[in-house]
């Protein structure tokens, strides 16, 4: 992985010993709250309903196991003992006291981490395929590209006052794994004529209006990748708007100009940039490709592995739902569940956040990548470990075997702590996931997403889920909208809503229905609930979801 | 007293830790509702609420939240007030005892 230069290292000390004297003087009464909050934004701490916020970046969600045991760290001495993991591959942590922040940056520049562009109407957290480096279906590795941008992006001048936040994601793999179509840019690297390039797609995004992103450059060489991204920045900046926040996002410019006119405007200006580029992003890329070899894959007898696979069922199943196909011989990838039944969906404790340092230490190549399904992935390791990794992680609640089923929810914080949220998304997905293992019929069911957001601003995706909840607020009481036939992959779609909401004492039993009816109405246990819907429609559902309303009628 | 206004308290997080915290009648903030100073008067809860917007080197957000008076004190009527009341629902005020063993 990447390994920070002196330079970054000095800029990231002078960023926190900045954001340290900011702090003192915002306690001393210099600074006012108006003047901090864009200060203490930049550098991803915000302030939520029950305490303050700090959201940590974990760039392309790739980590190794010292930065993994320095987050527990973290966890343990400065917050209740507990993380989050985003859909965004970042990691927040709950209730920092605002006198420890500047204390626990530095704690994070120690192994390389930091917060800053977390926040703020910047570019975000670039980013990426979880399996980057891994997966068997990969074309070329995203992660140093992604680390190009976010060395080119990290304060970068033109760009730190934007109409709106600006989010980047980039998919390397045939499958796209990043929802590379549900951000303001998504890069997909493609090859053409055996050279590299992406194809590029521009004003895509979830919230309160949501949009697939369209292709604004069927092939981008890679050696445009900076001054194409830049360009579309630049016109964005100029020609996004700012008279409403809603409406400042680069899917709405896209959507209001047309992707024509964006295309012509991003064109032109690329042409303008693209000669002060010389050559020296192209050293820069080359140098960091060097620092992401593969690992140095070993040979090693399976026996023991085939054995265990063999006669112990749990151990099977575990195999069979969390692990994927890797590129090398005898690996595979592991996907290590933080959604235990009744679990908070992303949340992992320090002493699990060891754990899994641990286990990536001692088997998996010392990585970890976080995947904005909100898990953790094991992205290398060699089918012989995998018995020992079983056990490690099922002493510590993290063997749980639903990776892709429907209890593998995604679900933002929601009002449990965002000052944000019109309603709680976690103990609906607590609720949702407790009862369909109570029903036993969660392996039946088979691949299904089920995403939760606590408010229109969609943290938890619902748009993209097969099944998506929206939480809001009616007459002061929340409910609860479903969506269904959302799609996060490279046939993207949003979904549809069926009807009414639900109170939170129905939305479980409305999911129940809509679950039943599928596995009714499914042609063949492989017809997942996704192309149930895509064949029937949304009819079917919607009779299932309202059983009143069509006898009624 | 106005003949329809709803009893508020004034509430806010603490610029330090946090916290939720309460302003109570002696002008010191609590981070126990029941503490809380009643207003039940609109004019009072705006000069209450003055009072609380002074002190930025001690609060931040300080708003007027709606409550019913019951034997107990204040209850928040908003659920996102009862929610900053109570902490988040999934953990109850989750402390490090809780995941030592997990």
């Amino acid at each position: 992985m990447y390994k920070y230069t002196e330079f970054d290292k000095a800029f990231l000390l002078q960023r926190n010993s900045q954001f340290r004297a900011q702090v003192q003087r915002r306690i001393n009464g210099q600074l006012t709250e108006e003047e901090f909050k864009p200060l203490r934004l930049m550098n991803g701490l915000y302030l939520q309903l029950h305490a303050y916020m700090l959201r940590v970046a974990i760039p392309y969600g790739t980590l190794n196991s010292a930065q993994m045991r320095q987050l527990a760290y973290i966890a343990q001495t400065w917050d209740k003992g507990y993380g989050h993991f985003t859909t965004r591959q970042n990691i927040q942590y709950n209730w920092p006291k605002l006198s420890d922040v500047p204390d626990i940056l530095d704690t994070l520049a120690e192994v390389n981490l930091h917060a800053i562009q977390t926040s703020g109407n910047t570019i975000r957290n670039v980013t990426a395929d979880h399996f980057a480096g891994a997966a068997a279906d990969e074309i070329c590795d995203p992660r140093p590209y992604a680390e190009l941008i976010r060395q080119w992006s990290t304060d970068h001048p033109e760009f730190q006052f934007l109409g709106r936040k600006f989010k980047i994601a980039i998919n390397g793999a045939i499958q796209d794994r990043a929802v590379i179509r549900a951000h303001d840019i998504g890069l997909q690297i493609i090859q053409k004529e055996h050279k590299l390039g992406f194809k590029v797609i521009v004003g895509g995004g979830l919230g309160r209006t949501p949009m697939i992103g369209k292709t604004i450059r069927k092939f981008l060489p890679e050696s445009d990748l900076l001054p194409y991204i830049e360009a579309i920045l630049s016109v964005f900046n100029q020609s996004g708007r700012r008279d409403n926040k809603y409406k400042a996002r680069i899917k709405i410019t896209v959507h209001e100009k047309g992707i024509e006119d964006i295309r012509t405007l991003v064109e032109d200006r690329f042409h303008r940039i693209r000669p002060t580029y010389k050559g020296l992003d192209q050293n820069i890329l080359e140098s960091i490709k060097m620092q992401f070899p593969p690992p140095q894959f070993v040979k090693a007898d399976s026996t023991h592995f085939e054995q265990t696979y063999e006669t112990d069922p749990i151990f099977r199943s575990w195999v069979d739902i969390n692990t994927s196909e890797h590129k090398a011989d005898n690996y595979v990838i592991v996907s290590i569940s933080l959604k235990g039944h009744g679990q908070t969906p992303g949340d992992a404790t320090t002493k699990q956040m060891q754990v899994m340092a641990q286990v990536a230490e001692d088997y998996g190549h010392n990585e970890l990548r976080i995947s904005h399904e909100q898990n953790v992935i094991l992205p290398h390791v060699h089918k012989s470990n995998l018995p020992q990794i079983y056990k490690a992680l099922r002493n510590h609640g993290l063997a749980t075997a639903n990776i892709g089923l429907i209890s593998d929810i995604i679900a933002c914080p929601g009002m449990d702590y965002c000052a944000l949220a019109t309603a709680r998304s976690i103990p609906i997905a607590q609720d949702i996931a407790g009862r369909f293992k109570a029903l036993k019929i969660e392996h039946e069911i088979g691949p299904l997403k089920l995403k939760i957001s606590g408010c229109i601003n969609a943290c938890g995706h619902h748009h993209v889920g097969h099944i998506g909840i929206l939480g809001l607020e009616r007459a002061g009481k929340e409910y609860y909208q479903i969506t269904i036939g959302g799609d996060a992959t490279s046939t993207a779609a949003i979904g549809e809503r069926v009807g009414p909401g639900f109170s939170a004492e129905e939305i479980v039993d409305a999911v129940e229905r809509l679950i039943y009816a599928y596995l009714d109405m499914r042609k063949e246990p492989e017809e997942t609930f996704l192309r149930t819907y895509q064949r029937v429609g949304l009819a079917p559902f919607k009779t299932a979801l309202y059983p009143k309303t069509a006898l009624a009628a | 007293m106005s003949a329809h206004f709803a009893p508020r308290i004034v509430t806010a997080n603490h610029l330090l830790q946090g916290g939720v915290i309460y302003l109570a009648d002696n002008d010191m903030w609590v981070d126990d509702i029941r503490e809380a100073e009643i207003l039940t008067d609109e004019a009072d809860a705006q000069l209450r609420l003055l009072f609380a917007e002074q002190q930025p080197d001690t609060v931040v957000g300080a708003y007027l939240a709606k409550v019913t008076v019951t034997e107990h004190g204040p209850e928040p009527q908003h659920f996102r007030d009862q929610l900053r009341r109570t902490g988040p629902s999934h953990y109850a005020h989750p402390s490090d005892k809780r995941f030592e063993n997990v």
